[in-house]
């Protein structure tokens, strides 16, 4: 018993034990129709620490002030603790340079500043941007947006019926027009982690760019992304245990510097007439406007968090947890799971008997369980397998064993009303 | 198990989803409108066949969760029939009583069969799970040809 708690909390005692999550997210201990939440909907935002949800109010309480402006302390203080916050970032995902962390409002926003700025910069009628058939809509739209605008074609790499990429097909649609290639690193509906590694380094085979949709890895497991090689790497604060309102786009130095500002306004400027505006240095080029300071700040304590944890640790436990949901939820007679892909992150998408997934979620929210139902903001991949929608559970470092055996308790209920 | 839970998934409910009744394309539709709720993928078509306002005949296609699917189908049951009046004011009353709920200002019992989806009131996301079909209806009544989204 002792080697199993060293074994996973080191010299934290029963570190990964419900006790301590719900003295760690004061959410987690609400009730929910009468009974204790089971928070199964990570995919779609995790919940957040008392840790963070303090750094937040601290920063509001005793140091708030616009950034990069006054000489008065105040600024001076909120300066130092927004570029603490990026510091933190550049360290927790192995970036080479501090000066290639932007701040964003989340993914969507960072992708769509790679599309607007590298892609309007960059690709021309004609040229083709591969994505997957498993992207969230975030990864397709921003780049049919600008096919539209400048004439370029969007290709699509397939899937297996696991919901597996299939690398060869996808090799064979580089091609000498590819501009760019635009991937998730985990599927957030069925949460296949695509073998990115590789995928970088076929697309680099053919001096393609590569972009990571980091949204769903980024809570789940260790990121390095000059390990990863990639060219971009966008992600959410609020999917890793910080606010809502905060991401971060990772670009290569050498794209950056080369690409035109996404927006135009105050801090991204050197200096300002009417006849020609200097445009800042990296990365304030990109942050026009006041940033959410208290979210990055916010954003950089859940890192805090999450490093303590260990990301190693993090990941075992969720594989472990994945494996447990998984035995458990294939032992149930009609339920059928939509993804199988060999590597998978906690996530995972079912279908139950002919049980339309609405009326799985709203029966298991009366049951205190939290499942996201429907197309998950992937309406292509839903259609690649021939469904409207799916149940999902998304598991986070928080969720445990109890978490599943009140799942599977609840997809009885669903079954008895439904005899 | 919740009585609300219950009362939202009655047997009849469970029944016409099952077996949605007038589940089937109308040849002889003179309107069809096709209606979507975004959020959930419910997703309908109305055939709608009229004579001298009145509603001859009315069926309908798609896929959808228990609720939405139930609906339509006792839906078409209740304003075979009807005049178009007829069916706008059972539409008003049905959606008092799916969002204000029993103490409401229409009671249970003014509205017959339909009175078996009550419990969505209980439910406010369902409420448009619920009202789809009679959305689609009323455009098709008004004879209105673009699709019909809830959001």
């Amino acid at each position: 018993m002792r080697a199993t708690v060293e074994a996973l909390g080191g010299s934290k005692p029963g570190a990964f034990s419900r006790e301590r999550w719900q003295a760690d997210f004061p959410i987690l201990r609400q009730r929910i129709n009468g009974k204790p939440l089971v928070y199964l909907d990570n995919a779609a935002t995790s919940q957040k620490p008392t840790c963070v949800i303090e750094a937040i109010s601290n920063f509001y309480a005793t140091c708030n002030a616009n950034v990069h402006r006054g000489v008065h302390a105040l600024s001076e203080q909120a300066t130092e603790q927004f570029e603490l916050a990026r510091e933190k970032v550049r360290r927790f995902i192995n970036a080479p340079k501090v000066e290639e962390i932007v701040f964003v409002r989340g993914t969507t926003e960072a992708i769509n500043l790679v599309a607007q700025s590298f892609g309007r910069s960059r690709i021309r009628a004609g040229d083709e941007i591969l994505l997957s058939s498993l992207e969230h809509h975030s990864n397709i739209v921003p780049w049919q947006l600008l096919c539209e605008s400048v004439g370029a074609v969007l290709k699509v790499a397939p899937i297996n019926e696991a919901g597996e990429l299939v690398l060869d097909e996808l090799e064979g649609l580089l091609g000498p027009k590819t501009r760019l290639v635009a991937l998730a690193h985990v599927s957030n509906a069925l949460g296949t982690v695509n073998p990115v590694r590789q995928l970088v380094a076929m697309a680099h085979a053919q001096h393609v760019p590569v972009l990571l949709d980091g949204a769903q890895a980024i809570p789940h497991m260790p990121v390095d992304v000059a390990a990863l090689d990639c060219d971009f790497y966008a992600f959410s604060g609020h999917k890793m245990f910080g606010p809502m309102g905060i991401g971060v786009l990772y670009g290569k130095r050498e794209h950056l510097q080369s690409m035109p500002p996404y927006q135009g306004g105050g801090d991204m400027i050197l200096s300002v007439t009417f006849e020609k505006t200097v445009y800042n240095r990296l990365p304030y080029k990109f942050e026009a406007g006041t940033p959410d300071v208290a979210g990055a700040v916010g954003l950089g304590r859940a890192i805090d968090y999450l490093s303590e944890l260990g990301m190693e640790r993090v990941a075992s436990h969720e594989r472990e947890l994945l494996g447990y949901a998984t035995r458990a939820l294939t032992g149930i007679p009609g339920l059928r799971l939509i993804g199988t892909a060999r590597e998978k992150a906690s996530v995972i998408s079912f279908l139950l008997d002919d049980i339309h997934p609405h009326d799985v979620g709203t029966i298991l929210d009366q049951e205190g369980i939290a499942v996201r139902t429907g197309h998950h903001c992937a309406q292509p991949l839903m259609e690649r397998f021939g469904l409207d929608a799916t149940a999902r559970a998304s598991f986070a470092f928080y969720n445990t064993r109890e978490d599943v055996d009140r799942l599977v308790d609840g997809l009885a209920k669903v079954k008895e009303l439904f005899r | 198990m919740s009585s609300d839970l219950r009362d939202l998934y009655q047997e009849v409910v469970i029944d016409h989803s099952r077996r949605p009744r007038n589940f089937r394309k109308l040849d002889s539709a003179d309107r069809t409108v096709e209606g979507f709720n975004p959020l959930c993928g419910d997703k309908l078509v109305l055939y709608l066949k009229l004579k001298d306002r009145q509603i001859e005949d009315v069926s309908f296609e798609g896929s959808g969760c228990a609720i939405s699917k139930a609906s339509a189908s006792m839906m078409t049951s209740a304003v075979k029939g009807k005049s178009t009046e007829e069916a706008k004011e059972l539409f008003r009353q049905f959606h008092t009583l799916i969002t204000e709920g029993p103490e409401g200002s229409v009671k249970r019992e003014q509205l017959g069969k339909l009175a078996a989806l009550g419990g969505v009131s209980e439910f406010p996301a369902r409420v448009k799970c619920a009202s789809l079909a009679w959305h689609t209806l009323r455009a098709a009544l008004e004879g209105k040809e673009e699709a019909v989204s809830t959001e």
